[in-house]
């Protein structure tokens, strides 16, 4: 590795800044904004520390560990409230914004075969890689300081310059650890596909460890990057070895990717793919059997991805029945209000977020109709004897069944570990039912998405969009209130509260019929526009 | 002296040797044509002296210099363009060419203009709208604005329009005329023929033939066309003699070069009224090394190694 490598390693990073001058400033505007609306709204919600303490009460429960992260709740301050419950999740959406962002310009680039033309030119070995986490870091480096001085600038006074700092060097600080993370696994998968599906699963699997560990063993959490995000304690402790130990390994993690960049040729990677079959299978030879066949592998990642998150959800439920059962201030609060027992209740809470998940593979499995369009790889099938309704046709069953799949998977999950760690067990048909109500609104997402690529082909991706904003509406709205409005806005909003609430049949009928609607309009819409690339 | 030397270069991808022992070289000055049938391994020779695959074993040298370890002080002198161009779709294809110009360091405006020009490319476009022969003329444009001495091209034309085609060989005999030299891989045999002062032919990953044109015609058949006045008799006994056929215009067939003498000795005898003979054309040479190995073994020549 002389300096040779790193040849025009300035220019690069400087080109793929200017490829990506708009998506980088989105992505931090986005973050931005959800993160500095929450501390005045609280600011308003709870204006004396009373209201404050009075709510640590519902928050000190495993089931808001597992989900939230551990906080200051002795201490509960507007700054350490916005800490306890923002931080977690926010450090896992600038994980993915890692995860794509740096896919983009390592294994997709190199994958597309661009990389071949650069690498012919005078430039290093390892300019692009290095450009691309120089970018990176650049972008996190951004967030870190727009997040932190806009914390600070909101003026609330729990809310300190520091603390403020450090709750933007955590979010930034896991940005670098998870470019790290993206960067290896884009020497060692041969797609980019293989990429983010790797580094994906190991943020999630970080949550996970981090979720049964804050509830289990807290210094255990120690092991999970996202444990880190936490255990930095901001507006309390104020605990900066965190971000020292998140820049220590990301350093660490971006020797590690120059290394294997290094020693591997190009378009190679270290996960071997096996020879496959010499003849079509059976299932193969449809469209249908093509959808599904390109989408396999995601489609069982996911599927046991769904599971082990219901699991870990549900194997918290002993936790939470012995906590409730020695607390008998909780058993009054709680059980007078509502019907359902007090752990059935936290079931609506995690399953929103269980749903909202299980929607990103179905709508990931319609878009990649849109995917091969792009790369002109539906000519071959529309040249032949396929017609463009039965094309978006299997495309969209796919979807259907992939929705279907996961929701069921992930309340299996959640039941089969909720029910071995409980002493009374829950019943299947309740979590199923709690968990199916989400399903039409899944299904409307999917009808907007297929609606998209029949109408508007070029804004396929504000599916995302909208996505992000069901997922803000609905975490938020669960942790604060927020107008009715903006919550009806999103499918999810019409979602009754099973067990909470009974089954309303109104709702889910109507989301249902609004995303048959937009399915029939997407046939109409596809069969009558042009391929576009 | 020679620009680029690759002694017994082995590259093996998992347990698949795809080059088995490569040799040759190109010297200064030369047009190199590197022809062989699908999969035989040119590309993959290539992307060996670019730097981008490890060789296992053997020795790749280009202007005296280690193709993996100095790639950069290489690639400073050197210009590629691969069969199958993929750009940014985002960026137009003047962006593209800019890129690629800044990367290497140089800056020729005029001959930038005067390439777009002659391409016919509308550079104001984005690369994702391009055509496959238009992104393949950004690359070539980027590559003969450049100054290189080394200019590689793999399949650089198998997306052009004749007309296209012809402004490409004249790019190349440009750059050949101010002594620069070029590899071409190329399966338009034709094109070959035209700009490659020597050729070798790669077959499963080893190098069975290299030399010049003339050198390596002198190992096939000539096309004779003969009418004459009586009928001539037992002309396939005779040795070297293949596809003897009649047609309105008279008899064919084909010679072994080295046989030429005796069968027109044979044929004179018979009266000769018309007598047409055609060189050898680089595709009977190809034909012969294309087909597969059983067919071809027992006549195997030897050739220029
Ligand atoms: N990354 C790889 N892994 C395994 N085998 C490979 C890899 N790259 C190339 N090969 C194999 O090496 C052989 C040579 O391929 P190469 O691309 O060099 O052929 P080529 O002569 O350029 O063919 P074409 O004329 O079709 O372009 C082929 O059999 C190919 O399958
Ligand atoms: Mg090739």
């Amino acid at each position: 590795m002389d300096q040779h490598s790193f040849a025009n390693t300035g220019k690069l990073s400087r080109f793929i800044l200017r490829l990506d001058r708009v998506k980088i400033p989105l992505w931090i505007m986005g973050l931005a904004m959800f993160t500095l609306v929450v501390p005045p709204a609280f600011d308003n919600l709870y204006k004396t520390q009373q209201e404050r303490d009075a709510i640590t009460e519902t928050m000190a429960n495993p089931a808001m560990t597992a989900m939230l992260g551990t906080g200051d709740l002795d201490n509960y301050t507007i700054g350490a409230m916005t800490a306890h419950q923002m931080i977690v999740m926010t450090a896992v959406i600038v994980g993915i914004m890692a995860v794509l962002l740096v896919t983009r310009h390592t294994r997709a680039d190199e994958e597309d075969g661009r990389i071949e033309m650069i690498r012919s030119l005078p430039s290093g070995r390892l300019s692009y890689l290095n450009a691309s986490l120089i970018v990176s870091s650049g972008t996190f480096i951004g967030l870190a300081l727009v997040i932190g001085f806009g914390l600070y600038g909101l003026g609330i006074e729990s809310m300190d310059l520091e603390g403020s700092l450090l709750y933007g060097a955590a979010l930034g600080g896991t940005g670098f650890v998870f470019t790290g993370v993206t960067a290896i696994f884009a020497q060692l998968s041969e797609s980019s596909r293989g990429t983010i599906g790797w580094s994906v699963a190991i943020l999630l699997l970080a949550y996970l460890f981090r979720a049964i560990t804050d509830i289990s063993n807290e210094a255990l959490s120690w092991i999970s990057p996202l444990g880190w995000v936490s255990k930095a304690e901001v507006y309390s402790s104020n605990n900066w070895g965190s971000i020292l130990l998140m820049l220590a390994v990301s350093i660490l993690l971006f020797v590690v990717a120059n290394y294997l960049n290094n020693i591997r040729d190009l378009e190679q990677g270290f996960i071997a793919s096996k020879p496959g079959r010499r003849y079509a299978s059976r299932l193969l030879q449809s469209p249908i059997g093509l959808a599904f066949r390109l989408q396999r592998t995601g489609f069982i990642a996911w599927a046991i991805g769904l599971f082990v998150l219901g699991a870990s959800y549900g194997s918290i439920f002993g936790d939470l029945e012995s906590f409730f059962e020695g607390n008998e201030m909780y058993q009054q609060m709680l059980q007078q209000a509502e019907g359902a027992s007090i752990v059935e209740q936290f079931i609506p809470t995690l399953m929103i977020v269980i749903s909202l998940i299980a929607t990103i593979p179905p709508v990931m499995a319609m878009n990649k109709l849109r995917g091969e369009e792009k790369k002109e790889r539906l000519e071959h099938l529309l040249s032949r004897a396929v017609s463009r309704t039965k094309l978006i046709g299997s495309y969209l069953i796919m979807a259907v069944v992939n929705g279907f799949v996961m929701i069921s998977l992930s309340a299996l999950g959640l039941w089969s570990a909720a029910t071995t760690v409980m002493d009374t067990g829950l019943e299947l048909g309740m979590v199923y039912s709690a968990a199916l109500v989400f399903y039409p609104a899944m299904l409307v997402m999917i009808g907007i998405a297929a609606f998209l690529i029949g109408l508007l082909p070029m804004l396929t991706s504000l599916i995302w969009i909208y996505f992000i904003y069901s997922f803000f509406v609905l975490y938020l709205g669960n942790l604060m209130q927020i107008p009715d409005l903006v919550g009806k806005l999103s499918p999810f909003g019409h979602v009754p509260q099973v067990p909470i609430e009974d089954v309303t049949f109104m709702p889910l009928f109507l989301l249902s019929i609004i995303a048959l609607g937009l399915m029939m309009i997407s046939f109409v819409g596809f069969r009558k526009r042009d391929s576009k690339n | 002296m020679s620009v680029l030397e690759v002694s017994n270069l082995t590259k093996k991808f998992g347990k698949f040797t795809a080059l088995d022992g490569v040799n040759f070289e190109v010297g200064s000055g030369e047009v190199f044509g590197f022809i062989g049938p699908n999969g035989a391994g040119k590309s993959t020779t290539i992307r060996v002296l670019l730097g981008i695959l490890k060789a296992t074993e053997g020795e790749v040298k280009l202007f005296g210099k280690d193709a993996w370890n100095e790639a950069v002080e290489i690639h400073k002198r050197l210009a590629y363009v691969p069969g199958d161009v993929n750009l940014w779709p985002n960026l137009t294809g003047g962006e593209v060419i800019d890129l690629f110009v800044k990367l290497r360091g140089g800056n020729n405006k005029s001959r930038r203009e005067e390439l777009i020009k002659k391409f016919d490319l509308d550079p104001t476009k984005k690369c994702r709208t391009y055509s496959k022969g238009n992104r393949q003329k950004v690359a070539l444009i980027a590559a003969f604005s450049s100054d290189a001495d080394l200019y590689i091209l793999d399949e650089p034309t198998s997306g052009l329009d004749p007309l296209m085609e012809k402004v490409f060989q004249e790019c190349v005999m440009d750059v050949k005329n101010r002594g620069k030299s070029v590899l071409l891989s190329s399966h338009i045999l034709s094109e070959v023929e035209k700009l490659c002062d020597r050729v070798g032919i790669i077959r499963q990953g080893k190098i069975i033939e290299t030399g010049s044109l003339s050198e390596l015609r002198h190992l096939t058949r000539t096309h004779i066309l003969v009418e004459t006045k009586q009928s001539i008799s037992s002309l396939n006994e005779l040795q070297g003699i293949h596809k003897i056929e009649e047609t309105d215009q008279g008899l064919t067939f084909q010679v072994d070069t080295e046989q030429l003498d005796d069968v027109i000795r044979h044929i004179s005898q018979f009266g000769i009224e018309k007598l047409e003979s055609a060189p050898p054309t680089l595709e009977d040479l190809f034909m012969r090394h294309y087909e597969s190995k059983d067919k071809s073994e027992g006549k195997e020549t030897g050739g220029v190694r």
